[in-house]
């Protein structure tokens, strides 16, 4: 059974093209990102987005994914031990979180900025070299856990960060190891 | 007196609050210490910089171990709202705390019943909540970088990671999202807008901008908007009005950054060892 609706999870169209779905609410971005991550890897389609006003507290994440799926959904993750607050239907657009990106190329150095978050790394030695901007508790954490380390050896915010901002310092991250390392 | 408010990112640091001193490196809270590399440190090492060259006493600090979980922001709201009622301070500075909406709308209640209403400071995630309240205006001060004001100039955005692109784009025009920001009430009376060239503004428009000196490598450091807040709370609990701190502060943290001869991977450390030398140099400006 659990088989057959990972296949259909897979082959299921993207959230929000026409299908009606639901947001998964957690307690913190932190449970968000390692939902999502169980999530991607079962096959499911799932979106991370903005959640909508009535549900807002001020630094949230919600997962969208196609309610007709709910069950498998609900069992995938409690599987890896996690379990949403609430499960809500969609009735409203979601927000979409930013994916623009600004790279600033200082000749040995190179700057990413993901939204409010700027990662910087020595092209030359790949060491990351300063974090900048953001405003949630865990960016100066994240700092101090990836500043002083080589790209490959820092944990990723996705790994140890807990906000949007540690979202967003990991879209520069990827982007960084994107343009820094070799595929 | 001013008061700082902020987090550390230690999970084993507890709710300590009390005078704040600065040790080489670190600051120190009921004989606990924090390294200033960044963040609220950062801004509280600024400050004492700032308030020794000023003969001013030392800053009172609320401060709790968080990264990011949320636990250490709300012990420190919670004791907040208990504490400040009592309080007597000039300037509050509220800084890195997990953003929550409705733990801000209490402590805002809670300064409210201070009997003299203290000059209110907001940045980072307080000013995310601070704006997401729509209560904006009840602050004297926010001290956004372009991509903080893209989100204050977005009235949907409960956070920046939500700015909508058509609005992000226009993060180099900074007096365009200065007036969307006020048009939709979500500034504070006055913004100190960071970047490249630095921007007083209020409800009117603009009214200075900063650009000298210029270090294009500022950008990628990490403490510098937090050293400025740090100054620029000085100025203000040292009896200067908002905008000529604002202004007064953009300018000796150019100065301290230039003085630092800045790289990418400069540690805003060696900044703050500089802004006794760029205070004393603005002040005497001035």
């Amino acid at each position: 059974m659990l088989k057959f609706l990972k296949r259909k999870a897979a082959d299921s169209p993207p959230a929000s093209l026409g299908v009606e779905t639901g947001i998964l609410v957690f307690e913190n971005t932190s449970e968000v990102i390692r939902a999502e991550n169980t999530l991607k890897a079962g096959g499911w389609n799932i979106r991370v987005k903005g959640p909508p006003p009535e549900i807002r507290t001020g630094c949230d994440l919600v997962i969208e994914f196609p309610l007709i799926e709910e069950l498998a959904v609900l069992r995938a993750l409690e599987k890896v031990g996690l379990r949403p607050l609430q499960t809500v239907p969609v009735t409203s657009p979601l927000l979409q979180p930013v994916d623009l990106f600004h790279v600033k190329d200082f000749g040995r150095f190179l700057m990413v900025r993901a939204a409010n978050m700027k990662l910087t790394i020595d092209k030359q030695t790949s060491f990351l070299v300063n974090v900048s901007g953001g405003g949630c508790p865990d960016i100066p954490y994240l700092a101090q856990e990836m500043v002083g380390r080589k790209l490959e050896d820092a944990p990723q915010p996705r790994e140890i960060g807990h906000t949007l901002c540690g979202y967003a310092l990991q879209l520069a991250y990827e982007e960084i190891k994107r343009r820094c390392l070799p595929s | 007196m001013l008061a700082v408010v902020g987090t550390i990112p230690d999970p084993d640091f507890p709710l300590a609050t009390g005078e704040v001193t600065l040790k080489g490196g670190h600051i120190y809270v009921e004989g606990r210490p924090a390294p200033v590399n960044r963040g609220t440190p950062a801004l509280m090492a600024a400050a004492i910089k700032c308030l020794d060259v000023l003969g001013l006493p030392m800053p009172y600090g609320y401060l709790a171990g968080d990264i990011g979980l949320g636990d250490g922001s709300r012990r420190l709201y919670e004791h907040l709202v208990e504490h400040l009622p009592q309080s007597d301070f000039q300037v509050i500075t509220f800084h890195y705390l997990q953003p929550d909406v409705d733990w801000h709308n209490k402590v805002l209640f809670a300064i409210g019943k201070i009997r003299k209403r203290p000059k209110l400071i907001a940045d980072a995630g307080f000013m995310y909540a601070a704006k997401m309240s729509g209560l904006a205006e009840e602050y004297d001060l926010f001290t956004p970088d372009a991509g903080e004001l893209a989100f204050l100039a977005d009235e949907e955005a409960p956070h920046p990671f939500y700015t909508r692109g058509f609005i992000l784009h226009e993060d180099q025009n900074i007096p365009e999202l200065i007036r969307r920001a006020y048009a939709h009430r979500n500034a504070a009376r006055r913004l100190l807008v960071k970047g490249r060239i630095d921007y007083v503004a209020g409800p009117q428009g603009m009214i200075a901008t900063i650009d000298t000196p210029s270090e294009e490598a500022l950008e990628p450091i990490g403490g510098t908007g937090d050293t400025l807040t740090g100054i620029l709370s000085a100025l203000i609990y040292g009896g200067f009005e908002v905008e000529r701190a604002a202004l007064l502060a953009a300018r000796a943290n150019r100065i301290a950054g230039w003085l630092a001869s800045p790289t990418p991977m400069t540690q805003v450390a060696e900044i703050i060892a500089r802004i006794p030398q760029a205070v004393t140099q603005v002040l005497e400006k001035s």
